[in-house]
């Protein structure tokens, strides 16, 4: 089973050491992984701006650099939703590409919904010991469907407690350069989040997006908190 | 002002921010309690878009039998392009009929037009009868924040203090008191006025019907006491049957309020016949096209199935703490900046399509299955292909997609970057002020980044552990399948 690691613009350049724990997570569960050498970025900071000619070539290039793997995996549930769900629409009147599209939305996964419904992740290699409460990323929960998925392997990690924040599935407020273009009203809705994951008691918030990290991290720092701000492969890893 | 300064302003004003507070625990968990009543409700959701979008699919055709059904049970229909023509049809209808007072159930397509101004302009009374938009008129014509709570922002304290220097009645301080107050000042007017304008939820194509969904009980008198009715409502309000009403019902106040069933429903058909006690005597349609035509045509169509239940504000985190009178016209929230641009230009309101975090729990909870995000990303495309942003916003942007598309530039343009911006972590890696970011750092810290790419660590990883796989990633530019080819060697390797 081969499958394309897309780390993602933003793990790439800001925390690469999530792209690794998603390596090894990979490769615990028996995939054979292809990094593609010249991924850069899924064109979702462009689509979202109404940039659809730009959209469209960096689509184009993810299409040909992972249409050979049998699965594309990414360390996010918002850049997996890009492809997943909004890569067919672009092409819609292009019937020389939708087909190659379609056909690499089909073959597209959040990484821990492709932990257990398809790699069927039995062991966790990651030791992470305290208390931690979940965040649903937007993209994750309602263009990918994520929200077991994570949770169910937690459960595997015996020196993990899960204590569920309220408001857990209400975005965090990043949205893309929403966090810059409307950065007060971003960043109130960053600490509406924040307020209930200290609420939860947890010593660390996990999740499964990178953008949504920065935020809440930022947020919480700001605040002069210092709750740990996890991505759910660093902890399944081990890496934190 | 726009909606960014307006916002700011909303965020801190605290009464405003005590009342939000209050209001999001009503509704959002009322109706996720009400949808658990039905058996199916993601096929009634199917079931309601397809009857919405079935009606605007042949509008022409629907609209025409209403026309037909409305007449022949005795109505006159008439048709505004315009909200001006709204006002003067209303005015006309009024001096036909010798109206010295009108009352007013709630309609928000007579906010479109600023209704209640021209009649008293031209010189008659006016009365708003549902209670929020009675308190919004009394306190100078306040503009409303929700479309189905318009007085949601205010305290109990303001509307006591309004009630009390406007009634001039000792103050109240009892939610029931002063709703009794309310009443009794309605009905005096309820039983003077000469005619009643409401609103319309649904026109009912197969009997010339308009359908009134309300809780106060007010429409119902506003559209049967006095001798003559208009219901204005917009072009795209029709339905085919009583039947597609029953399916929307089923979702309407269940979405909205977290009601079962709102505790009325007025089904007004034609005027009073000969020996019928209930009914008004003279009964008036105005259909309003006012932009709706031209979003018929749009790529943003799906937006006209809306039936105004406000599920996508009460769910929408902006909303939510910026409030209704932060979006700067009629109809706020998600629906709202999706709406105003397409009513009163795209150039009037050039940051409402940005005025989401793209999240869709607004798509989500739409009874009528609204692609809100995606119709909001269509107006944002709009804005791009006619250069209506900034011109850093778009050289930023261009700059991305066209680094993003050349990996060795990107990959030494990044390490660059990221080293740079490393630098100006503090020692706990945290980024206090970004320069041309302040809009992230100004409530935020921006944590820095790492200071290697994971492109690099990668490379260096794979040559220190494979050194004969490199070969292909510093080719000058390898063919489509070289790429593959020594990729491949790259995996097996």
């Amino acid at each position: 089973m081969r499958v394309g690691f897309f780390v993602t613009c933003l793990v790439d350049l800001m925390r690469p050491s999530i792209g690794f724990a998603a390596l090894s997570l990979l490769e615990a569960g028996g995939a054979d992984v292809y990094v593609p050498p010249k991924q850069t970025c899924c064109g979702q900071p462009c689509y979202n701006s109404g940039d659809r000619a730009d959209t469209i070539a960096l689509a184009k290039k993810v299409v040909h650099e992972f249409e050979d793997c049998d699965y594309l995996v990414a360390p996010s549930g918002s850049c997996s939703g890009m492809i997943r769900t909004h890569y067919g629409e672009l092409f819609a009147d292009d019937p020389a590409w939708s087909g190659r599209v379609a056909k690499l939305a089909s073959k597209t996964y959040e990484l821990t919904d492709f932990l257990v419904n398809v790699l069927k992740l039995e062991r966790v290699p990651g030791d992470y010991r305290g208390t931690i409460t979940y965040h649903d990323s937007c993209a994750g929960l309602r263009e990918m469907g994520v929200k077991t998925q994570p949770r169910a392997l937690l459960a595997k990690m015996n020196g993990v407690r899960v204590c569920e924040m309220a408001d857990a599935e209400v975005c965090c407020g990043f949205g893309g350069t929403f966090a810059v273009k409307l950065g007060e009203i971003s960043a109130r809705i960053a600490d509406n989040k924040c307020q209930h994951i200290v609420t939860s008691g947890a010593d660390a918030v996990v999740l499964g997006d990178l953008g949504c990290m920065l935020n809440i991290e930022g947020r919480l720092r700001r605040r002069g908190d210092a709750t740990k701000v996890l991505h759910i492969a660093e902890v399944l890893a081990g890496e934190p | 002002m726009y909606f960014k300064e307006r916002a700011h302003a909303k965020l801190h004003d605290a009464q405003l921010q005590a009342s939000l507070a209050r209001f999001q625990g009503k509704f959002v968990p009322a109706r996720k309690t009400a949808i658990t009543e039905l058996d199916d409700f993601e096929g009634t959701r199917d079931a309601a878009a397809e009857i919405r979008q079935r009606a605007l699919d042949d509008l022409d055709v629907w609209l025409t039998i209403f026309d037909e059904n409305a007449r022949a049970r005795g109505a006159t229909v008439l048709y505004a392009q315009t909200p001006a023509e709204i006002n003067a049809l209303v005015l006309e209808i009024a001096q036909r009929h010798g109206v010295r007072k009108i009352i007013k159930s709630k309609s928000m397509v007579s906010e479109e037009s600023g209704l209640d101004h021209a009649i008293e302009a031209a010189g008659m009374t006016v009365v708003e009868t549902d209670l929020g938009e009675y308190i919004l008129q009394i306190n100078n014509y306040e503009p409303p924040s929700h479309i189905i709570g318009p007085a949601l922002h205010k305290s109990r304290e303001e509307v006591s203090a309004l009630f009390e220097a406007r009634h001039g009645t000792p103050r109240k301080d009892a939610i029931d008191e002063l709703c009794l107050e309310a009443r009794g000042v309605l009905r005096t007017h309820y039983l003077t006025a000469d005619m009643g304008i409401s609103g319309g939820n649904f026109f009912v194509a197969e009997t010339g019907s308009v359908v009134l969904v309300t809780n106060e009980g007010n429409a119902t008198l506003t559209t049967t006491l006095p001798k003559v009715h208009v219901a204005i409502s917009g072009i795209e309000k029709v339905v085919p049957t009583l039947e597609d009403v029953a399916t929307l019902m089923r979702l309407l106040p269940r979405s909205a309020t977290g009601q079962s069933i709102s505790n009325y429903v007025d089904i007004l058909t034609g005027v009073k016949d000969r020996g019928e006690f209930h009914g008004v005597e003279h009964m008036y349609f105005i259909v309003v096209d006012s932009g709706r035509s031209a979003v018929l045509g749009s790529d943003v169509r799906q937006a006209l199935r809306c039936i105004r239940c406000g599920a996508c504000m009460n769910h929408c985190p902006v909303y939510q703490n910026v409030g209704g009178h932060a979006y700067g016209w009629v109809y706020p929230g998600p629906i709202g900046i999706v709406l105003t641009p397409m009513y009163v230009g795209l150039d009037n309101a050039l940051d409402l399509p940005y005025a989401s975090t793209m999240c869709n729990q607004c798509g989500v909870v739409c009874p009528v299955k609204i692609p809100l995000p995606d119709l909001q990303r269509k107006l944002r495309e709009k804005e791009f292909e006619r250069d209506l942003r900034s011109w850093h916003e778009r050289v930023g942007l261009k700059a991305w997609g066209w680094l993003a598309r050349r990996p060795a530039l990107y990959g030494v343009a990044t390490r660059v970057g990221v080293r740079m911006l490393r630098t100006l972590g503090d020692r706990n890696g945290m980024i206090r002020r970004l320069p041309f970011g302040s809009g992230w750092t100004d409530e935020r810290d921006m944590p820095a980044p790492a200071g290697r790419t994971f492109r690099e660590q990668y490379k260096a990883r794979k040559a220190a552990s494979h050194p004969d796989a490199l070969a292909v990633s510093v080719q000058g530019k390898p063919s489509a399948s070289e790429a593959r080819e020594g990729s491949r060697k790259e995996t097996l390797g």
